[in-house]
């Protein structure tokens, strides 16, 4: 499945980039398309919360999948799924190509400094291999967790173990040890740190 | 496709037609001088035009002219009325818009002459363009009811402007004592923020339920069926009684009691076609039209609403005016905030394309609108527009409600984004 998702988005990704040279001609352009989810996704893609998360800095080819998975069906949502079934692949790439050209604003979130540092230590241990740099790297198409909205990520992990959403088998595994070890207090420890992130 | 419009023209006729067009609508084009865009209206449409052409081409010079200094949102009022929410909260600033360089000037619109292009200002001030973009909101029919005028609104208000009549409502449904009946009366199609009369009847149902628990409402409405109703009506179910001896919330249609021919502010009554209805408060939200420029400059058709070109939002009466949100008509877009929001960006493109000897881009719309039944249950309906034929179609397959059978965690996520969707478009328009 995994294959599957890189090669289609290879694909959209030369289409999406020959597209964009030529948007006026044949349809919306990137930036056209990307600034009509600020209402809920922010300015720019950088959200004031307190849930809907940043788009600012998502990787291109991460924008795709959930848009791809929203309109399958595949990732659960309330009001994405009928959104995403507005566009194209070419359109989600679009739309990528402007996120990953924004800058995070990175908002203010609570959060406990003890818990945050015991996140550190776990999201190294867990976390740090995909989503690099402490979170903060769009990097591997991984989404950014560093300063993402914590009720966002609490939405995640939820979907994550329900059946709302399929986990990547190296994050499946990952998961399946972190919650052995840790249980949901490393959970919270884990979104606290990511709150911390400034 | 046997007509040819102007539009089909300028599809068919291509580059030759654009040359053409593209001196038809810059005509001045003062050797090297910068253009000038006037704004009229500081609400959700113009302030999110303004600020866009800025973003979009800081060399145009960009003026927005609005009587108020300050801005409330009619969106999330209703948790004002129900004391969720400070009205400090919906108001906002033109600050932000001053450090996009946009010319903030308060000031009433008197006059915009589409031939010499110039928006003249009850201060007696002028300020020409080249291209102007009205953005009005709506203005409302004083006289759809016997003994209904603009007057009474201290005692009955409208409430559907964010600002000081929300307070009134607020304050109102505070000092009403336990075992009152409210009486809300929504306006017939097409209004602003159709779902709106409904979270406005739901909110006040918290607040009451919670703290004036024998009190009722009765919705006399003017219309047959409303925005959301399934949703609203599952709500209404679970959180308010409806339906049943005990339902805090009670609905008649316009022909099943709703239609409404008289205001009676003295003795505090509503007369319908069936009955006479008291309240310890009367809402009425009056029948509505394009907002009172728009008339006064001659943008309105003969309901009251101002015919667009979809494209551009150039208006299809006088050249070199757009008129955008809830005063325009760019069905099958809704009145709504966030369509006003799309429309401006849609707009401001094609200004800054047109101002520039160039063609409108392609355009593409969203709107979404969520609403709050009780705390944790939230709704929304959202659609995704494209530009076709020379019209706004909505996208096949696209948008809708949030379905009937969602669960519990995904109706107390809707909240979050709803609250999420004040916060992040407020702040697209004003930040």
């Amino acid at each position: 499945m995994g294959t599957k998702i890189k090669m289609m988005s290879a694909a959209v990704l030369t289409s999406g980039m020959l597209l964009s040279g030529a948007a006026t001609a044949s349809g919306a352009s990137a930036e056209a398309l990307g600034i009509t989810c600020a209402g809920c996704h922010g300015f720019n893609g950088s959200s004031t919360g307190p849930a809907t998360p940043h788009l600012a800095g998502a990787s291109q080819e991460y924008v795709v999948e959930m848009m791809q998975g929203y309109k399958d069906g595949s990732i659960a949502s309330t009001i994405m799924g009928r959104i995403a079934k507005g566009y194209s692949d070419e359109q989600f790439a679009l739309m990528g190509e402007f996120f990953a050209k924004q800058k995070l604003t990175k908002p203010k979130q609570e959060f406990d400094a003890k818990l945050a540092k015991k996140g550190a230590k776990l999201h190294d241990k867990y976390c740090e291999k995909c989503h690099a740099e402490g979170g903060t790297s769009a990097e591997d198409d991984s989404g950014i967790l560093a300063a993402q909205w914590v009720p966002y990520l609490k939405y995640s992990f939820a979907d994550f173990h329900g059946d709302g959403r399929q986990m990547p088998k190296k994050m499946k595994k990952k998961m399946k040890k972190l919650n052995a070890k840790e249980g949901d207090a490393g959970i919270e420890a884990l979104l606290n740190f990511y709150a911390e992130a400034k | 496709m046997s007509k040819i419009t102007r539009r089909n023209f300028l599809k068919v006729s291509g580059a030759s037609m654009a040359v053409a067009s593209a001196a038809a609508y810059t005509p001045f084009a003062i050797g090297g001088a910068a253009k000038k865009v006037v704004v009229v209206g500081g609400g959700m449409g113009g302030a999110t035009a303004a600020k866009y052409i800025r973003l979009m081409d800081p060399k145009v010079e960009v003026t927005l002219i609005e009587p108020k200094k300050t801005y409330h949102t009619g969106f999330m009022s209703n948790e004002v009325i129900s004391g969720d929410r400070k009205l400090e909260s919906i108001e906002f600033s033109y600050d932000g818009l001053k450090k996009h360089g946009v010319t903030v000037v308060t000031d009433l619109v008197s006059a915009i002459d589409p031939d010499k292009r110039v928006v003249t200002t009850k201060d007696g001030k002028s300020f020409p363009y080249d291209r102007c973009i009205v953005s009005p909101g709506v203005s409302y029919k004083w006289d759809a009811y016997e003994g209904y005028d603009e007057s009474i609104v201290d005692k009955i208000p409208h409430a559907w402007d964010g600002g000081p009549q929300t307070a009134t409502l607020r304050d109102q449904l505070a000092a009403m004592k336990d075992g009152g009946v409210v009486v809300i009366v929504p306006p017939p199609n097409p209004f602003r923020c159709p779902p709106g009369p409904y979270e406005r009847a739901s909110q006040i149902a918290m607040y009451l339920k919670a703290n004036k628990p024998k009190s009722k409402i009765i919705i006399m409405d003017q219309k047959e069926k409303f925005s959301k109703q399934g949703l609203f009506t599952q709500g209404w179910k679970r959180h308010y009684g409806y339906e049943t001896d005990n339902s805090m919330i009670e609905w008649l249609s316009s022909t099943t009691g709703g239609k409404i021919s008289a205001v009676n502010k003295a003795d505090m009554t509503v007369e319908g076609e069936m009955d006479t209805v008291k309240g310890d408060i009367i809402n009425v939200i009056p029948p509505q039209k394009a907002g009172a420029i728009a008339h006064t400059v001659g943008l309105t058709n003969d309901k009251g609403w101002c015919p667009v070109e979809g494209k551009t939002f150039e208006s299809t009466i006088h050249k070199n005016i757009h008129v955008i949100g809830d005063a325009a008509i760019a069905s099958p877009l809704p009145k709504s905030g966030y369509a006003a929001s799309s429309e401006a960006k849609v707009t401001a493109a094609a200004v800054v394309a047109l101002l520039g000897g160039g063609e409108a881009p392609h355009p593409t719309y969203v709107n979404t609108c969520y609403s709050v039944i009780a705390h944790g249950h939230g709704i929304s309906v959202a659609m995704v527009y494209d530009y076709k034929d020379g019209k706004i179609v909505k996208v096949e397959g696209s948008g809708g409600l949030s379905p009937m059978d969602q669960t519990d965690e995904m109706r107390a996520r809707e909240e979050q984004y709803a609250h999420s969707w004040f916060n992040n478009i407020t702040n697209d328009t004003f930040g």
